[in-house]
């Protein structure tokens, strides 16, 4: 299998403060990998390093072989497309939202969207169930539909990768499952790379494929979720007490948190 | 035609009709008052005082005015664009007090009877590009813009300069005073057509200019950040976007002086009826404010005939009224 996404040795962060160190791990096309880990682990600055937004100190990260930060934007943009975990609120047409997904592909000079355009909009906006509202404004929309929303904007951008910045954060059950479905559906249907940061262990041993567990700045362990997820990496990691089992009907880990009332009765016993 | 641009269309059709019929306006009030059929007899018989004063005096004046507004209008609706916020004008970063600034100088040390009179408005844009130079030179940092340091630092330079011109008015003669006041308030009246002309191809060169940029520039709606994520070059954008509407702001204050309200009202008004699309709202900011500017005009020299009012009067009170009507009837949201 080839490496899509390669980070090598990869150091990087702010100038004063945050650093990581020695990042090494590879995505192979079409996985649905996660990044897991506490607050100020270095989710978040690794998943910037990848957008570019930071900018890397040493080391390097390769998509298809190419070195990411000698892609120029517009470039980029087609090959990489990003969800934020905030919902996106501007007063704008919803169509028109998800028509900035085309932003890369138009030229300086071309004002409008093309009929192609707007048919892939459409496409993705169906796909993503977001169609009925197309003239809504994007700030009448709930934070699930706005997240779908962007969803079928990143769409249009025709990504190999997809990046999701806790996409489900702020949304309850029936909405994290349904955007978790969605871009497993997208993973597997069009063959698109996904890598997320996700806070939920659960969602992230159910969903993903390929976990990378942070920690301090340094990338703690990573592999399949069943490898990641027991109770020793999380308990050394998070500092908190849990225990995995298997989910009955995925056969995934699954993880179990425990009050401090409960763990002290059994100390007891 | 997709829907949504139907209303948009409809709207900037309504622009164009509008200004057409203030030009008709403006041509036709004044001292001497000419019907429509008067109109065309004069412009084809191109003799007799009457066509002096249509082609001399009220074209000029009509040409000004659509560019100074335009130009104003523009760069306002751009620098609310660039920096995410409704109350951003083209004066808010400065640039009305550099020009003031340079022309007090220049008044003040008589600078315009050694140079000639050239040398006011060159003053004028000499003061507004040192302040855009200023500004824009203060609020990077390797490269890389901070915008809201941007901005206080624009406000921050209006200040200095606005204090620094109240000094040389305290200071100066009463005549200096006079000449300094005049120019501050802005008027249309400009008799060399050299610089008239100058100022509407600047505006036309800096509308067509901005279009390259009006889909970044939708795409900054979202955020820097995230335009950044659908390949828009935000650096560079951003410093296009800033030099063109500082440099229209300019050219614009330095031959008509200051004349307010115009770049913070009239995108207001546009977003509320057309909603946020600059594709759109750029072409109709210009018009508005080619609009507004030309019909206050003609309320400020035909309202205390045979005197006239300054036209920053004018734009300040109408605007501002008809802005707080509009604004407190509607549920807009600033942003």
């Amino acid at each position: 299998m080839p490496e899509f996404l390669k980070i090598n040795e990869l150091k990087c962060g702010y100038p004063s403060g945050f650093m990581l160190e020695k990042i090494n791990f590879d995505i192979q096309k079409g996985s649905f990998a996660g990044i897991i880990g506490p607050n100020g682990s270095g989710k978040t600055t690794l998943f910037k390093s990848i957008t570019g937004e930071i900018s890397i100190i040493e080391g390097d990260i390769l998509l298809n072989n190419t070195n990411i930060s000698t892609i120029a934007p517009r470039q980029k943009a087609r090959k990489i497309a990003i969800v934020t975990q905030n919902a996106e609120a501007a007063d704008i047409l919803v169509e028109d939202y998800v028509l900035m997904g085309r932003f890369p592909y138009k030229s300086t000079f071309q004002l409008f969207e093309s009929k192609e355009d707007y048919a892939l909009a459409n496409k993705f906006m169906k796909l993503t169930g977001v169609l009925k509202y197309k003239d809504k404004l994007m700030s009448e929309l709930s934070g699930g539909e706005q997240q779908l929303a962007a969803i079928a904007r990143a769409l249009t951008q025709e990504p190999e990768l997809l990046l999701l910045d806790e996409p489900t954060s702020h949304l309850d059950i029936s909405h994290q499952v349904q955007i978790l479905n969605l871009i497993q559906q997208l993973n597997e249907d069009l063959d698109l790379t996904v890598l997320m940061i996700i806070h939920d262990l659960n969602l992230a041993g159910e969903y993903c494929n390929y976990l990378i567990l942070m920690n301090n700045g340094k990338l703690h362990t990573k592999g399949t979720p069943k490898q990641v997820l027991n109770y020793k990496h999380i308990e050394e990691v998070y500092k908190t007490v849990v225990i995995t089992q298997e989910n009955p009907l995925s056969k995934k880990p699954a993880i179990f948190l425990v009050s401090g009332k409960t763990l002290n009765m059994n100390k007891h016993d | 035609m997709k829907a949504k641009y139907i209303k948009q269309s409809i709207i900037l059709l309504g622009l164009f009709v509008l200004l057409a019929l203030s030009i008709l306006l403006a041509l036709s009030v004044g001292e001497i008052n000419f019907s429509i059929k008067e109109l065309i007899e004069i412009t084809r018989n191109k003799t007799g005082i009457e066509y002096t004063i249509i082609n001399n005096i009220r074209f000029p004046r009509i040409l000004l005015g659509f560019a100074v507004g335009g130009s104003l209008s523009l760069s306002g609706v751009i620098l609310q664009g660039v920096y995410r916020n409704p109350l951003v004008e083209p004066y808010t970063l400065g640039i009305s007090g550099g020009a003031a600034l340079g022309v007090a100088i220049t008044i003040v040390f008589k600078l315009n009877l050694i140079f000639g009179i050239y040398m006011l408005p060159l003053s004028g844009f000499i003061g507004a590009v040192l302040t855009i130079f200023l500004v824009y030179i203060l609020s990077v940092s390797k490269n890389h813009f901070d915008i809201n340091k941007m901005l206080l630092i624009g406000v921050m330079i209006s200040f200095i300069s606005s204090s620094s011109m109240m000094f040389l008015m305290s200071t100066t003669t009463a005549e200096n005073l006079h000449s300094i006041v005049f120019w501050i308030m802005g008027s249309l009246d400009e008799p060399n057509f050299l610089l008239v002309k100058t100022v509407f191809y600047a505006s036309i060169a800096g509308l067509l200019i901005v279009y390259l940029f009006a889909n970044p520039l939708n795409a900054l709606r979202l955020g820097e950040s995230k335009a950044k994520h659908l390949g828009v070059n935000t650096n560079f954008t951003i410093r296009v976007l800033f030099i063109s509407a500082s440099i229209l702001t300019g050219i614009s204050v330095s031959v008509a002086g200051v004349i307010g309200f115009v770049g913070l009202i009239i995108p207001h008004l546009l977003r509320m009826v057309m909603g946020t699309d600059y594709r759109v709202l750029l072409l109709a900011s210009f018009l508005g404010g080619s609009i507004f500017v030309i019909i206050s005009d003609v309320i400020a020299r035909t309202i205390i005939a045979p005197n006239e009012l300054p036209i920053g009067v004018i734009t300040g009170m109408i605007g501002g009224l008809v802005f707080i009507s509009v604004i407190s009837k509607s549920k807009f949201k600033t942003n």
